[in-house]
């Protein structure tokens, strides 16, 4: 029998603390029920002797402790998951909200997930193309990869991420089992809706399953949510056997959630108030992408987190890529001269693409015309940064030659549109015709092989 | 056997431990997960997990197992991985699949598998700590020297023959204290050092393939270093390049608190990789321990120090052992961690007071020592730690610790990174302290101009540097032809030289041979260059040389014809030089 408790002795922000309980274990989760029937639910951060401490996963407002109840329920927090879940819209607690029929889980999950064996993954090499050439050419994803995207406010990473969900394949497996899950952390009810009239709009709303938790919605519901997403995630990957792109947007709002207990439990703060386990909070959530051996599907991550300031080095991007593997980065100069999407090139990396890519993926030149790219735009921006100040005319013809490969590179090569979807081949293709720009003896990144055979021929025609 | 009173994440205080000593592991709960106690208060003991503590709660039982965290050491460590406490890794996923399960009891090495082993003592011969007892071919490329434990002394009375478990006794021997029965296992606690005979300094460089490490910033055998950089940078495949290519005997790699993935990629990649020298396979030299971030935080704690006594065990045996740590940021990081749960005053950004002391610590185990034994071999352990400084800023507590201690600075910058120049080792920011130490080895092994022309090579960098300053502010053309060469030849050797591709099958290593020669071509282009110059050849043909661009490629030029490819490209150079010259022309 559980027992109820009447002892509620504090709330405080997001914190709770029940006395005079007995055989509390710690992260159970906990029912409060209130005289007026009520519910609300919680975890039990600390245990210490009688006394629980409890963190609520719903505000507080209008709780009141005399006449509440609490009930320790035995286990963690869970989800109930069936194959039911593809188009159905959940709140950020997984309960569904589209007023469609209760959901008859086939089983409850604990959400926090447990460690994945090392030994049981399986290296991610399928190449995902995306149709989007700044990341399937330089940055390329492949199943099982997590690849946030740092972004700042008002840049157009919404329109990324729906672009990516609509387009990505995997050539020569047409035919795999896909699914969208799509967390919604604290985003406005504008940006969710975009998400969902595009999903509807392509038909891919039927494979998809949506978390909502809106920005008016109470903060500490956040801190569930994303772990909510992943869990149904792991559920349609590893025991149905699909491919699924996971989106949380946005863990800026998730890790300021986090922040608040933190703060409210007088925590020893690390970096920017945030709790000096962030690292290895945010790191459960990420490492639960990849694929394991012998299951058929696999989980690719697309995390999206504004920058505070655009700041790089702010905690939430920072320990974000110290985990995940690469980033691509918006750049809010991209956006203002109108490259869509504004992907800074230079900073944004695939950490898995070696794997990912050449003879029997995508083509055996990827990796040196990739490099050779890279090495070129960088040489290009520089000259052009050299330009600004001094002027073209101080300019070698060679710097010159490098400024105008990096204009037309990012014209054609970055900003393809969001609607534009090219195929790799199309993207090797057009990385070629901008390497033409320059000599060929130049391309020192480049096997003589590989030039021989695919330098085009008509190199003289400008792209 | 005591009881849980709190519980708080990986931290649990049990009352009733009166009897229990500090850094002793106990059994936590019914589930027996695995905990160490870190701090003492009359009867309350407070106990770091190393495994997840959901479900746990008040009144349950803790119960010690009387010893420290130790981790056992015999045949079978290599080519095996480990987690954080040495509990296999392969054989946890056959007792409870594909997620780690909590409580699990496996032993860290195979107890019935049967060794061959050679004796190596016989029956009269009196022996001390550290000499050799029998040998055991671990794998291919391993000899196992199975030592007498220390603090172990006595005359052997009997040696067993042919095969053995691990805990099959081999000898029996007479001590002071009565007849013992000594097997090939031992175990020794992480927290402390091996005992060894004495220290030396180093002089021999390890090697690692790498150019830029080998040629400006070497490490020694029995050298410490650090790889701090942000994102993106690059740490993990500079510390997998040097697990793959250094020439060490032994190579135990740490990947703490980092990508599961990673651990993967080793796991994959190891098996299909050939030693250059040796020519087998990489893992069967290799020692993986694996604490991926998403496993519990405390045993991230404890596998740096798993991994540096596995090292010292086989620095006894007289091996040269590389050690990397990926990443002592988050191990540093654990320890806040538990250190806040604690409720420790914080020093620095949360960090503990005493994060420092331990990081030196940590490195101080590293060394060349002369091992204890009658053999006195000479061993070494290299140790090589990655720091993952928040936003690449290096005044962080994490990294200024490690700075205090390491001797060679592998930075590496991310704008490098941005326009993917790899190895992102900084060339103007990074140091070796080492450098001086292995001069008159570099000279009898190497070539006996080595150092010159390495000199030579920084100081063409450095003015670079000031030099691009100057055209930064006013352009190129206010150089002259003598600086504008020396902006060339500098950028050969950064693109031709100092960049290295990990993932081609050539570049990826480097012989010492095949560095000089490189070094040598673009050194000699310079030289000659200047030269021309003075004899008012026109820069711009001397800059569009043709024979630059083979130059260029030298790197991808397979080992064994090095010299012979050399031979014909210094050839071309010169003679191409010659024709600029012999053009001559008016100075522009």
């Amino acid at each position: 029998m559980i027992k109820e408790y009447r002892t509620i002795r504090e709330v405080v922000g997001p914190l709770m603390l029940i006395e005079e309980v007995e055989g509390v274990t710690y992260n159970e989760l906990v029912e409060i029920r209130q005289a007026n029937g009520e519910l609300r639910s919680g975890r039990v951060l600390e245990v210490n002797g009688d006394k629980a401490l409890v963190q609520l996963f719903v505000s507080g407002q209008g709780l009141k402790i005399d006449d509440a109840k609490a009930r320790f329920l035995g286990h963690g927090i869970e989800l109930g998951v069936s194959l039911d879940m593809l188009g159905r819209v959940f709140n950020g607690l997984g309960e569904p909200i589209d007023g469609g029929d209760p959901l008859i889980p086939e089983k409850r999950l604990d959400i926090n997930g447990e460690p994945l064996n090392p030994t049981a993954r399986d290296y991610p090499n399928e190449f995902i193309q995306t149709g989007v050439s700044v990341i399937d050419g330089l940055n390329t994803l492949v199943r099982g990869q997590k690849l946030p995207v740092f972004s700042g406010s008002g840049l157009p990473h919404a329109q990324l991420a729906a672009q990516i969900a609509r387009q990505a394949r995997v050539i020569g497996d047409e035919t795999a089992n896909f699914a969208v899950v799509f967390a919604a952390v604290g985003i406005t009810f504008e940006e969710a809706n975009f998400f969902i009239t595009d999903f509807t709009k392509t038909g891919a709303i039927e494979r998809t399953v949506l978390f909502v938790n809106l920005a008016n919605d109470p903060a500490i519901e956040r801190i569930a949510t994303p772990r909510m997403a992943i869990t149904a995630a792991e559920y349609l990957a590893y025991e149905q056997g699909m491919h699924v792109l996971v989106i949380i947007t946005d863990i800026t709002n998730y890790t300021e959630a986090l922040r608040e207990v933190s703060a409210a439990r007088k925590e020893v703060p690390g970096r920017r108030g945030y709790p000096g386990y962030l690292y290895t909070d945010l790191a459960t959530m990420y490492e639960r992408a990849g694929r394991i051996k012998g299951k058929a599907g696999s989980i690719t991550q697309i995390p999206i987190l504004t920058m505070p300031e655009d700041d790089k080095t702010h905690p939430i991007p920072d320990l974000t890529g110290y985990i995940t593997e690469g980033q691509i980065v918006f750049s809010r100069d991209f956006n203002r001269r109108g490259l869509t999407p504004p992907v800074d090139v230079l900073q944004s990396l695939s950490r898995l693409k070696d794997k990912g890519i050449g003879a029997g993926k995508t083509r055996e030149d990827h990796a040196d015309t990739m490099n050779q790219l890279y090495a070129a735009y960088a040489r290009g921006k520089d000259a052009k940064e050299l330009a600004v100040i001094l002027g073209d005319a101080a300019l070698s013809d060679m710097d010159k030659l490098y400024a105008k490969f990096a204009d037309a590179f990012e014209r054609e090569y970055i900003s393809q549109g969001f609607n534009t979807n090219r195929t790799i081949f199309e993207t090797l293709e057009l990385g070629w015709r901008l390497l033409a720009l320059l000599p060929r003896s130049e391309l020192r990144r480049i096997r003589d092989a590989y030039l021989d055979k695919y330098w085009p021929n008509d190199a003289a025609v400008t792209p | 056997m005591g009881t849980i009173v709190k519980v708080s994440g990986p931290l649990i205080v049990a009352s009733g431990m009166a009897d229990v000593k500090m850094y002793d592991v106990v059994r936590v709960s019914h589930r027996r997960l695995v905990g160490e106690v870190i701090e003492l208060r009359g009867d309350m003991a407070s106990i770091q997990v190393y495994e997840e503590t959901s479900g746990l709660g008040p009144g349950e039982p803790v119960e010690s197992t009387g010893v420290p965290l130790s981790v056992e050491l015999a045949p079978g460590l290599i080519e095996s991985i480990f987690d954080g406490i040495q509990r296999p890794l392969a054989l946890i996923r056959e007792q409870s699949g594909d997620r780690i399960a909590r409580g699990i009891e496996v032993e860290s090495l195979n107890r019935t598998k049967k060794w061959p082993f050679t004796p190596v003592v016989k029956v009269g011969d009196r022996v001390t700590t550290g000499d050799i007892l029998v040998t055991v071919q671990e794998s291919e490329a391993v000899l196992h020297k199975v030592l007498v434990p220390p603090g172990v002394a006595g005359e052997i009375t009997w040696v067993a023959t042919g095969e053995a478990t691990i805990i099959d006794p081999i000898v029996r021997l007479k001590t002071s204290g009565g007849e013992v029965e000594l097997p090939m296992l031992q175990r020794w606690p992480v927290r402390r050092g091996r005992p060894y005979a004495e220290k030396q300094s180093p002089t021999e460089p390890m090697l690692t393939g790498q150019r830029v490490i080998d040629t400006f910033f070497p490490i020694a055998k029995g050298g410490v270093a650090a790889v701090p950089g942000p994102f993106g940078s690059g740490k993990t495949v500079v510390q997998h390049q040097l697990a793959k290519w250094a020439d060490a005997e032994i190579i135990v790699y740490v990947g703490c608190g980092e990508r599961g993935n990673e651990m993967t990629d080793v796991l994959m990649e190891f098996p299909e990789l050939h030693d250059p020298r040796t020519g087998l396979p990489l893992m069967k030299r290799t020692v993986l321990i694996a604490n991926t971030s998403d496993m519990p935080v405390a045993a991230r704690e404890a596998s740096i120090y798993t991994g540096i006594t596995i090292a010292e065990y086989f620095r006894d045996m007289g091996y040269k052992v590389a050690l990397m740590a990926d990443s002592t940021s988050r191990w540093a990081e654990a320890l806040r961690e538990m250190s806040g749960r604690l409720e420790e005053m914080p020093g620095e950004e949360g960090y503990p007071a005493y994060l420092s002391s331990r990081v030196a610590e940590f490195y101080e185990r590293a060394g060349l020592v002369i091992a204890l034994g009658a053999e006195k071999r000479l061993g070494a352990i290299s140790a090589i730690g990655a720091v993952s400084p928040p936003g690449g800023d290096l005044s962080e507590p994490v990294t200024q610790a490690t700075l205090r201690v390491i001797k060679t600075f592998w930075g590496l910058s991310a704008n490098l990174a941005y326009r993917r120049h790899f190895p992102a080792i900084d060339w103007l920011q990074s140091y070796s302290l080492y450098a001086d130490q292995l001069k008159s080895w570099n000279e009898e092994n190497l070539a006996p101009n080595w150092n010159q022309m390495v000199q030579d090579a920084m100081i063409l960098l450095q003015e670079e540097a000031e030099l691009e300053e100057i055209v930064r502010l006013v352009g190129i053309d206010a150089l002259s032809f003598k600086d504008r060469l020396t902006l060339e030849s500098a950028r050969s050797v950064r693109d031709d030289y100092l960049h290295q591709n990990a993932f081609h099958e050539i570049d990826t290593y480097t012989s010492p041979q095949k560095s000089l020669r490189m070094l040598s071509l673009i050194m000699e282009y310079n030289e000659l260059g200047q030269k021309a110059l003075l004899s008012f050849a026109p820069f711009n043909r001397i800059v569009d040389l043709p024979v630059r661009e083979t130059i260029g490629r030298f790197k991808y030029v397979p080992e064994e014809e090095v010299e012979e490819q050399y031979a014909t490209v210094l050839e071309t150079l010169r003679s191409q030089m010659q024709a600029v010259v012999a053009e001559g022309g008016v100075r522009e």
